[in-house]
């Protein structure tokens, strides 16, 4: 079985909790203890129909205010897929959940309500996940139930969205569009009797239908070396494996490799998992590398094919997302942690900051504060081993770390 | 042969968590409950450092209300592996005047763990406590980090959490805070289980069905034991009954089932209509009961 994950985006009161907790109930997903408790505070609450909302939302803050505040995991499966569903809020001052869980997600599903359309909110969580390159993006215009199920609302609302597609910077990203009233289920597991206008799949069966290969980003082998395994043992006197997972694609026993950063080749002579030899290491896999030759290797080091080099380079123009409180100023340092790699960086230059709803930058930013999006280029105080974001997912993000707090502070996609 | 292979994807991350806790922290620690999660994350360990041994110890928080079976199985598990057992007791805290037994129909010691545990955190100066919590268990536990930071006082601040993007881990700390890592936050019960299965995983004979002594009381099983509070008019009858999830005897109920073998058990929890945590006590106290606990330092 496969695992997809998926991010989801959409303003206050677009309707994301009651989607979410709408395909639990349709897929037998909620147990009957879990759906006894949404009865009972359904009914509590005075409603006449069964709030779905309360299946995601979780902390006491959220419950109280009717909000969701932070991203929030939820899982279930299908005979065909299993589905972790990153649960993030919509409003402008969540953005960095937002890039958060559309981080790790394969596909996203952005909630438009069709009695409000195309929000200012609309481009923003779509911005998002063309800066994280979300690669399989399904458009729910929720509430069809409120505008009668109408297909010119519907066609109207989809032309917008059209609009904003011309903005992007990502063609290969594949977009959907679905009318749905996640309240009365219509077109969510089950086709609805609603839209018989409407030609497309329900948004499960869209979810069930898509490709896991074709959603992944895939790109050259890389291979962080996590950890360095030497038993000392008798039997395993001289073992020294390379502990870490394979990134982009993947590796085989007699491939030519370089460590970065010594520049040293060598030749991957068995690959382990757990207790077992493989011929190949496939992508995303947590083996253990050990190469013909003895050479020095350790944590934050990267083994990589031999003409398949990363850009090495003590310099690098990111676009980041900050997170914290705290203001970015030019001239601070922080920790950049690429992968499992830890370097001390410098702010060198803010160019500018990119509005994240497509309106354009502004050049005249000395500063970043949260939910910021903006153009910088770091020093480094050792070269790091990288490719562009647009290239490799995984080897063209990093995080920021603030050194006094040790706080996660911001996220940066490589773009040169 | 059923598909499992959807468990490579978690098991893979699984082992990419416990490779990042031995590099990055000094004193990690392994929380063991004797419990399946706990169970398998030591496989999962013992995958992670192959041939080396697993470079942390593992630790019990014993409230001396476990069921007996699970004490026998942890014995055995550690001498099996190899591996350096640490084990405290909530006794101890209670007999040193810092915990106050419950007393009443409903008294358990699960929540008292929470002292012991910072005490021992402390003693050992432990910077990553290891543990099997999962995200689908429950609400508060579905918004945990994999890294969960945790003040001096071992608490959980829920609105201050880091952002954890892609694969990576920032388990940057001062002294005195320490790190709760969950490297299977994103595996289901079932996923759990079927790896078990496919594993050939050993786990205390309790989550088979056996005949036990028990007694109902709000529509749970509650089992007949010293360390249980029990009303003169409920009755103790004999069932064969098993456990979907297993702590103290005093917060964990039973299920009515006939599921001997790792295969029925499997099938059991698929057709289940009953989440997991249905059966524990201690998560019906009210609705954010773990939450509250959470925040003063539960695991």
């Amino acid at each position: 079985m496969e695992v997809l994950k998926i991010a989801t985006a959409g303003s206050v009161d677009d309707g994301k909790s009651t989607l979410i907790g709408r395909l639990l109930y349709d897929t037998k997903s909620l147990t009957t203890d879990k759906l006894e408790a949404i009865e009972k505070t359904s009914k509590q609450k005075g409603y006449d129909y069964l709030d779905f909302s309360l299946a995601t939302d979780g902390l006491v803050a959220e419950r109280e205010q009717g909000i969701t505040i932070d991203v929030a995991h939820i899982y279930f499966a299908t005979k065909t897929k299993s589905y972790i569903i990153a649960d993030t809020p919509g409003h402008v001052e969540y953005t960095r959940n937002m890039v958060t869980g559309a981080s790790t997600s394969q596909a996203a599903i952005i909630l438009i309500d069709a009695r409000k359309g195309v929000i200012e909110q609309t481009n923003r969580h779509f911005f998002i996940n063309n800066l994280l390159r979300v690669k399989e993006v399904v458009v729910a215009i929720n509430k069809m139930d409120l505008v009668d199920f109408s297909e010119e609302k519907y066609n109207t609302i989809k032309a917008d969205f059209e609009q904003l597609m011309g903005k992007r910077d990502y063609e290969e990203q594949k977009i959907t569009f679905i009318p749905v009233s996640a309240l009365k289920g219509d077109n969510v597991v089950h086709k609805s009797v609603n839209t018989p206008w409407y030609k497309g799949e329900t948004l499960l069966k869209h979810l069930e239908g898509l490709d896991m290969a074709a959603v992944s980003n895939v790109g050259t082998p890389r291979f962080p070396v996590q950890y360095v395994v030497r038993p000392k043992t008798e039997e395993f006197h001289d073992f020294r494996g390379f502990a870490g997972k394979v990134y982009g694609g993947e590796l085989s026993v007699g491939d030519e490799v370089v460590a970065l950063p010594s520049q040293t080749r060598s030749k991957i002579k068995d690959i382990y998992f757990y207790d077992k030899k493989y011929e190949t290491a496939s992508r995303r896999s947590s083996v253990t590398i050990t190469l013909e030759d003895e050479i020095n290797v350790s944590r934050g080091d990267m083994l990589v094919k031999v003409d398949d080099l990363p850009t090495i380079e003590k310099q690098f123009t990111a676009t980041i997302s900050w997170m914290d409180s705290q203001r970015l100023t030019a001239g601070s340092k922080y920790v950049v942690q690429h992968g499992v790699n830890k370097v001390l960086a410098k702010v060198e230059t803010i160019h500018h900051k990119i509005n994240p709803d497509y309106s354009g930058i502004d050049t005249d930013a000395n500063d970043l504060g949260m939910n910021d999006i903006a153009q910088v280029t770091f020093k480094l105080n050792k070269p790091i081993f990288y490719d562009k974001f647009k290239e490799h997912r995984t080897n063209g993000s990093f995080i920021l770390i603030d050194k006094k707090s040790n706080s996660t502070v911001g996220a940066g996609f490589i773009t040169q | 042969m059923k598909d499992t292979s959807h468990i490579n994807p978690l098991e893979n991350e699984a082992i990419y968590i416990f490779r990042e806790v031995a590099a990055q922290f000094e004193k990690p620690v392994l929380l063991f409950s004797g419990g399946k999660d706990s169970i398998t994350l030591v496989r999962l360990a013992q995958k992670a450092f192959w041939p080396a041994k697993i470079p942390f110890p593992l630790m019990h928080i014993d409230t001396g209300h476990n069921f007996p079976e699970t004490i026998e199985f942890r014995d055995r598990l550690v001498e099996e592996l190899g591996l350096e057992l640490i084990v405290r007791n909530v006794q101890d805290s209670i007999d040193a005047g810092k915990v106050k037994e419950e007393s009443g129909k409903y008294s358990s010691r699960n929540s008292l763990q929470t002292t012991t545990l910072l005490d021992a955190i402390e003693e050992f100066k432990f910077d990553a406590c290891i543990g099997g919590a999962r995200r689908d268990e429950e609400k508060a536990r579905a918004k945990e980090r994999i890294f969960s930071v945790r003040d001096d006082f071992g608490q959980w601040d829920e609105k201050n959490q880091r952002p954890e993007l892609f694969d990576m881990l920032n388990g940057q700390i001062e002294l005195e805070q320490n790190v709760r890592v969950f490297p299977i936050s994103n595996w289901t019960e079932l996923d759990v289980w079927s790896y078990i299965e496919k594993e050939g995983i050993e786990i205390p004979s309790i989550y088979f069905a056996h005949k036990r002594k028990v007694f109902l009381r709000d529509g749970l099983i509650w089992s007949h034991s010293d360390y249980v509070f029990q009303e003169e008019d409920e009755e103790v009858l004999e069932r064969m009954v098993r456990f979907r999830t297993v702590g103290d005897m005093s917060c964990t109920a039973a299920v009515f089932s006939e599921a001997a073998d790792i295969e029925s058990v499997v099938q059991e929890i698929r057709d289940s209509t009953i989440s997991e945590r249905g059966a524990r006590i201690d998560d019906k106290r009210s609705e954010a009961a773990m939450e509250k606990r959470k925040q003063q330092g539960y695991f």
